[in-house]
């Protein structure tokens, strides 16, 4: 049951690309890209700037029409819609004027749910989900990892089946990002979301995803798909494995290569 | 030491050293202010008043200065009280504080719905911007006497003066804020599958509110500043009209009273706005 499930293609990149008119000329940011990420799935994207990362999560979430391709989701074409997925981005984007509790609700609302009902709801998964005590508090109280809780929740409770995190940690210290990374990987068990998540950070892709997704510049595109298969849940430990150190040069690698032609190029 | 420091770094960057090699070096202390207490300053700001209105009056008494031209203290406080004993200085006063009320509400109102409406279209916005710089650079006030000719010599010329004083300062300030918007902000609220109006009513609009706030004390004194002027020009009531009938009749004593009701009428009023901008700051206090 749980396999038959897991194989169910949530989201299929068919040949997505992006081209911009720039002053100088045409700019591919976006070489075609064919992807499919199955339900309930955690994948990553990792690669340097520009790699166009943030294209493709612009396209899934219907804020960029691609010049080529098809976006489907749930098998259907869902190319330049928006309010399909939920995105958060590295940026919180909590609204300073409302309290947590009324910014986690945002999507509820904007999707027409009347307020005491959304509130309702997002009650309990503030308390349960570290941020009891916060719930009628601004957020320019909260620390960075409470906000990205907040941003984070918010997203969840858009209750789409597939969020896209772009770089959600970036900006935290060593040792919140660790706690994080932790209590996203709760949440997701808990909700079974499909995730699609973007880092610069090679062994959160690694330590969070089912599947890393390494990409490259000049054009941006895809270059490998590497399976993670270690056992979940994971303990922090794991990053010391030889498997996941294996992985984890394998990415290093491939990031360096890229790193290297784009070098060679532009000399 | 240091010539051990030279051959490591400055040899390779060759510094040159930072002050003359035959002045010792000076440390100075970081300069420091000591806050007088609070009703020392007050007591001083009271002294100046009373030392400034006590030369005055001595220098009137004495013929340092022309009498009949500066007037002096005494003559003032008596007119002053003949002012209000008269019966139309609560009149005038209500006409000018009506006036100002309305022009400053009318401008402040129109001025940020026209800078919140640049939100909804660049192009719109890109049609619109010369005309408004233009009329704000324009000296309004000079187009005052066309104002009481098109609006007559009551209340509502006067009104305009003061809206068109206030309703451009509110439109740009508003339009700063809406520029100020980040985008990401908005595409968030894309991403959760908003309209148009939900953006607008639920992010512009709560975004723009402090720079909204931020106009009002600046607008009630150029509300006033317009109503006064309306009322040099032409009207029936109003302190702008006292002060016009005291100086060609020269009366300088109710020249001096009418300007002081005019100054503490100034000051209540931006004290009222400063007070609703403050509460209303807290309400949205982030």
């Amino acid at each position: 049951m749980i396999t038959a499930m897991a194989s169910v293609t949530k989201v299929h990149l068919d040949n997505v690309s992006m081209t911009f008119d720039t002053p100088a000329g045409p700019f591919q940011a976006l070489a075609p890209v064919t992807v499919s990420i199955a339900e309930g799935r955690f994948v990553s994207l990792i690669g340097p700037s520009g790699c166009g990362k943030s294209t493709i999560f612009n396209i899934v979430a219907g804020l960029l029409q691609p010049t080529g391709g098809r976006v489907m989701l749930d098998g259907a074409d869902a190319t330049g819609t928006i309010g399909r997925v939920g995105y958060m981005l590295q940026k919180d984007m909590l609204l300073p004027w409302r309290k947590v509790l009324d910014n986690v609700i945002l999507g509820m609302e904007i999707q027409g749910l009347p307020l005491r009902e959304a509130r309702g709801r997002a009650l309990p998964l503030l308390r349960r989900y570290g941020l009891a005590g916060f719930e009628y508090a601004y957020p320019n109280a909260l620390s960075g990892g409470m906000r990205q809780r907040a941003a984070l929740l918010r997203t969840l409770l858009f209750d789409t089946d597939v969020m896209l995190l772009d770089e959600p940690f970036g900006a935290l210290d060593a040792q919140t990002k660790s706690h994080m990374q932790e209590w996203l990987l709760q949440l997701w068990g808990d909700f079974g979301k499909t995730v699609v998540f973007v880092t610069h950070d090679v062994e959160e892709a690694i330590f969070l995803s089912d599947e890393v997704y390494v990409m490259a510049t000049r054009p941006g595109r895809l270059v490998e798909t590497i399976p993670v298969q270690i056992a979940r849940p994971r303990q922090r430990s794991i990053t010391l494995t030889p498997e996941f150190i294996g992985i984890k040069e394998r990415c290093m690698q491939l990031l360096n290569d890229a790193h290297k032609a784009a070098l060679d190029e532009a000399a | 030491m240091t010539a051990q420091d030279t051959s490591r770094t400055g040899a390779a960057l060759d510094l040159a050293p930072a002050r003359p090699a035959h002045k010792a070096r000076t440390y100075r202390r970081l300069p420091s202010q000591r806050d007088w207490p609070f009703w020392l300053i007050i007591a001083i700001q009271i002294g100046i008043l009373a030392g400034g209105i006590a030369l005055w009056q001595a220098a009137a008494v004495y013929g340092w200065i022309d009498g009949f031209f500066w007037s002096k203290p005494s003559d003032v406080y008596a007119t002053l009280i003949k002012f209000f004993a008269a019966g139309d200085a609560w009149t005038d006063i209500g006409f000018t504080f009506q006036s100002t009320i309305y022009g400053f509400l009318l401008g402040t109102a129109s001025g940020s719905l026209l800078g919140l409406s640049f939100w909804w279209s660049r192009n719109y916005a890109a049609v619109v911007q010369p005309y408004m710089i233009c009329f704000h650079s324009l000296p309004k006030l000079a187009l005052a006497p066309l104002v009481i000719l098109v609006f007559g010599i009551g209340l509502a010329s006067k009104v305009a003066i003061a809206t068109a004083l206030t309703i451009i300062v509110s439109a740009l300030t508003t339009y700063a804020g809406v520029k100020a918007l980040d985008p990401d902000q908005e595409r968030l609220f894309y991403s959760l599958g908003a309209s148009r109006m939900q953006v607008f009513r639920k992010l512009v609009v709560p975004f723009c509110l402090p720079w909204v706030i931020s106009v009002l004390r600046v607008n009630i004194g150029l509300a006033l500043t317009g109503a006064i002027v309306g009322e040099f020009i032409a009207a029936q009531h109003g302190l702008g009209r006292a002060i016009l009938y005291a100086g060609s009749t020269y009366d300088i004593a109710l020249v001096w009273v009418v300007a002081l009701v005019l100054s503490t009428l100034a000051v209540v009023m931006y004290g009222a706005v400063s007070w609703l901008e403050y509460v209303l700051r807290k309400g949205i206090k982030q």
